[in-house]
């Protein structure tokens, strides 16, 4: 930290990141309750309904058993009405609206912190780890609320704050460096294009991640449901665990699938664009447009993965699950790209402002 | 939702895409079994399966993970010091993972079947349905299905008319509007009525397939400007100290790598000298002490038979020349040390180029006297820019900048190893063949040297002098010592195809992922006193806004129908 014999304009910054993270971590709180009232409503709703035998059921701890195919189908629709409601118009689930305002409020002093930096610095802010994760995790913050505004996205908010709190805190905690001048490489328009759009593409493919990982666990629903209400037809149903309660109030799997893919879509154009302006900085900085450096490698990886997910929701017996988990692959491949290479991997890259 | 579109798109399956591709058939998969197949059987199915999205998608996949253990080791093309450090580190693994390429992953013959049958699959795959495109570009969207009511985005509604109208007239012209309000919206357009029912049949978002085979072609086009561009490129590096000049020939090369294309005798005739080099260091105390930065050199540029000119090259901002960019990859200091013989005859005077070990610019360097001394002379130690103690005792650069510059060196006398023929480098020394006469391991000191000093050498050898390079009158050492600077000269003439390709790559992609290819249809059937209008759509690919488009397009052809507007039907 920065010796405090005044109060500089960074101090300020760094003042004020930590109320943004402080903010985030009361959002995430807001969130988290906001799932798992939606997952008790959801079956208060259900207890209504049901009948001694089933409800001894819901206690085991099968929260949608019972759920016929056709009400899972009815639930589904209605939740993908609400995923595209226009604002005024979306459930009120009281406890993501205090998630979705904590959430404006501290995106707000993670703005001026991010703000504040660059005027001290007197330059982008993003231009070492610290400040990568700085503005970074702004971008995925800015990038899920204006999603907010076309889609319903609010389950994803425990994730996109969850992912926030972590980067974000971790990095003021261990990546932090006071200012200092540019290196002579990093001088260049292509720091400003080429980074910002990287982080861009990786706010997108996070949304894609969040929406990909809830995919999953709602096929896995799905098909624990119909194979119950098959089952039940039968009279030898046992309880069944179908995963968190939440997911009955979100949109079905194919419905995920077809937002993260929208997202996922996104994020690589922004990749390739990535790429190819990396490229030309590479080409302007070093003398050669692409020499298989440890982070034009991983950029590189990341791209084909994400390549290889829009093939595969093209292919047949590929789409659904196999695709997800390649979003999902690609993502950590994102996020490993960012943290272990840019610490432990020696290369040209090494902007990290860490010795 | 995919759940539909996979039924519907049993109607409309594209023969000539890959078998496997979701929307294609199943039946048409690849995967029968077909009795008793021939060599050519057998070719045909192998080359179905190259060419199958599956296979293309597992060859995507593999790529992906090929090109990681290339992060993980050093590579020869990125990092020859590295390699050979883990060599050194590694004695046991390092020649195992050389056998299996793993320290030139990128031109290994593992990584490069990967991508080599990836883009014969992808070539395989694009020049069928280009074929198939170039058709479907002239052909008529298809007969309206019989049931519209069966797909996915669909709405009907009821128009009534004044009941002095002609029911067909009523429809013939609701039909008119329908067809000029789709060709307005970039649809292509086909009527086919039966009987009374009149219908038309629209389809937009050809540009989405064209974008996909664009794409995949420029990928082509990337590996070959790569591939070919190679054989046309070369990298070559040089170091000028102040005040010398380089000529673009091969002998004033330090290393030079050519393609296989490339002439050596044929480099454009020109030369450079280097008038001054800046760089400025973050000053004592400050934040980042010593961070040096804004290098430039400053150049004199001449073509041959032409007036000279000026240029400059700085980090990010290469010099072009000709076709030729130089950059600049390294700077250091170049003391200028002259060795007088014992009857004081000059016998060595030079700028000796040190090579910069750290961030100050602590500096190693070597010189090698071949003749005029009894025997063969080397001196080797650093140049500290602003000498300053260690507390082991050993001396270090405390800051960058010329404050206290020092140069201590050690000597050595015997054989040098240059006259046998074998190359050495001049930064190097191998003191196998010589006896030290100073410095560490021997009892005498070795050679201390602020500019401006002269010494005695060990043993009446003669003197050596650190010759003070400042103008006249100038004060402290700032300009006591002269810089070099190392530059690498490129001529790579694929980097401009490459970005073209990729550039059109990029635009391929944007069409083929955000342009909605759709078809969509209106019937318009007369009903007695009203006309009972369908409209119906169906997407190809992801297409999100199908269903608004067609409530959308729904409404505005109805509102068409009753405002005032409308030419009435009399
Ligand atoms: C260098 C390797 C390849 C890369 C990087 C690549 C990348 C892509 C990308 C990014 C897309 C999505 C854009 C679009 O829909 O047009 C795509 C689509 C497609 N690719 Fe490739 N591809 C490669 C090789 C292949 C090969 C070998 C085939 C043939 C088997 C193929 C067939 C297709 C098809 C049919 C689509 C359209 C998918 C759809 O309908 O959504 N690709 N490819």
């Amino acid at each position: 930290m920065p010796e405090s014999s005044a109060l500089t304009l960074d101090s300020v910054s760094v003042l004020l990141v930590w109320t943004a993270i402080t903010i985030y971590a009361l959002a995430f709180i807001a969130y988290a309750v906001d799932l798992a009232r939606r997952g008790a409503d959801a079956v208060d709703a259900k207890d209504a309904q049901l009948k001694v035998r089933e409800r001894e059921l819901v206690a085991a701890g099968g929260a949608s058993a019972g759920d016929s195919a056709g009400e899972l189908r009815a639930k589904e629709k209605a939740a993908e009405a609400n995923l595209n409601a226009p604002i005024g118009r979306r459930k009120r689930f009281v406890w993501a609206r205090i998630g979705t305002s904590l959430t404006v409020l501290g995106f707000l002093f993670h703005v001026a912190g991010d703000v504040t930096r660059g005027i001290a610095a007197g330059r982008v802010p993003w231009s070492n780890m610290y400040e990568f994760a700085l503005t970074g995790t702004m971008l995925i913050v800015a990038v899920y609320l204006v999603v907010l505004i076309r889609y319903d996205l609010r389950f994803l908010g425990s994730f996109i704050t969850g992912l926030t709190l972590v980067l974000l805190g971790a990095s003021t905690l261990a990546f932090y460096v006071e200012i200092t001048p540019l290196a002579d490489p990093l001088k260049s328009v292509w720091l400003v294009i080429h980074v910002f759009v990287a982080t861009l593409a990786t706010a997108l493919f996070a949304l894609a991640f969040g929406l990909s990982v809830l995919q999953l666990m709602q096929a896995r629903r799905e098909r624990k449901v119909l194979a119950l209400a098959a089952a039940w037809a039968e009279a030898s149903a046992q309880p069944v665990k179908t995963g968190p309660r939440f997911l009955g109030t979100l949109p079905g799997s194919d419905a995920l699938e077809s937002l993260a893919y929208r997202f996922a879509i996104l994020g690589f154009i922004f990749w390739t664009f990535t790429l190819i302006a990396g490229s030309i900085w590479a080409n302007d900085a070093w003398g050669r447009y692409w020499g298989f450096d440890t982070k034009e490698v991983w950029t590189f990886v990341i791209w084909v993965l994400y390549a290889g997910y829009i093939h595969a929701r093209a292919t047949r017996g590929w789409r659904g699950s196999r695709s997800a988990w390649l979003s999902i692959i690609g993502f950590t491949a994102v996020l490993f790209n960012f943290t272990i290479v840019n610490m432990f991997f020696k290369g040209l890259h090494a902007y990290s402002g860490l010795s | 939702m995919s759940r539909s579109r996979s039924e519907a798109g049993a109607t409309t399956a594209d023969p000539l895409r890959p078998s496997d591709h979701a929307d294609a058939e199943a039946e048409a998969s690849g995967d029968i079994s077909q009795p008793a197949l021939g060599v050519v059987g057998w070719l045909r199915w192998g080359w179905r399966q190259l060419t199958s999205m599956r296979t293309a998608l597992v060859l995507l996949l593999l790529l992906a993970i090929a090109a990681v253990p290339g992060s993980l080791v050093p590579q020869r093309s990125a990092d020859p010091n590295g390699v050979t450090q883990y060599f050194a580190d590694n004695p046991d693994l390092a020649p195992v993972l050389d056998n299996l390429s793993m320290f030139d992953v990128y031109s290994s013959p593992w990584f490069s079947a990967i991508y080599i049958l990836l883009f014969v699959s992808l070539i395989g795959c694009v020049i069928p349905r280009t074929k198939h495109h170039w058709k479907a570009l002239r052909a008529k969207p298809p007969r309206t299905p019989a049931r519209l009511a069966r797909l996915d985005a669909h709405r009907s509604e009821t128009v009534e008319f004044e009941s002095e109208t002609d029911a067909a007239a009523a429809a013939a012209s609701a039909m008119e509007a329908a067809q000029a309000q789709l060709k307005k919206s970039g649809y292509r357009v086909e009527r086919y009525d039966s009987g009374a029912a009149l219908s038309v049949s629209a389809e937009r978002g050809y540009l989405r397939e064209t974008g996909n085979l664009v794409f995949h072609a420029a990928l082509v086009g990337v590996l070959l400007a790569v591939g070919l561009g190679g054989g046309f490129t070369y990298t070559g590096q040089t170091v000028i100290i102040e005040g010398r000049t380089f000529v673009n020939t091969m002998l004033d090369y330090t290393s030079f790598n050519p393609g296989r294309f490339v002439h050596e005798e044929e480099l454009d005739p020109y030369a450079l000298t280097l008038d001054r080099f800046d760089v400025t260091y973050q000053p004592l105390g400050a934040q980042g002490q010593g961070q040096a930065g804004d290098f430039v050199a400053h150049l004199t540029t001449q073509y041959a038979g032409e007036e000279a000119g000026t240029g400059e090259v700085r980090v990010n901002h290469p010099l072009d020349m000709g076709g030729d960019r130089i950059y600049l990859m390294g700077n250091g200091y170049a003391p200028t040390l002259t060795v007088r013989n014992a009857d004081d005859e000059i016998v060595f005077s030079e700028s000796v180029p040190f090579l910069p070990q750290d961030t100050n610019m602590t500096s190693l360097g070597v010189v090698k006297i071949p003749d005029g001394l009894p025997d063969q002379m080397a001196l080797q130690g650093f140049f500290y820019p602003t000498q300053a103690p260690l507390h082991t005792g050993a001396f270090a650069s405390a800051f960058p900048a010329l404050v206290n510059p020092v140069v201590s060196l050690n000597v050595w006398v015997g054989d040098l190893g240059i006259d046998d023929g074998t190359p050495r480098s001049v930064y190097t020394l191998d003191p196998s063949d010589m006896t030290q006469l100073a410095g560490r391991g021997t009892d005498v000191e070795p050679i201390e040297l602020a500019p401006g000093d002269t010494v005695d050498l060990p043993d009446g050898y003669g003197t050596i002098t650190f010759e003070n390079e400042s103008p006249a009158g100038a004060q402290g050492y700032e300009q006591s010592v002269k810089r070099y600077v190392s530059l690498s000269i490129h001529r790579d003439a694929a980097a401009t195809w490459v970005l073209v390709f990729a550039v059109l790559a990029t635009a391929g992609l944007l069409a083929a992922l955000f342009v909605p290819r759709r078809r969509m249809w209106v019937k318009v059937t007369p009903r007695g006193r009203t006309l009972g209008v369908e409209y119906a759509g169906l997407a190809r690919g992801e297409d999100p806004t199908l269903a608004a488009a067609v409530e959308q397009f729904a409404q505005r052809h109805r509102d068409g129908l009753q405002s005032p507007t409308h030419p009435k039907v009399d």
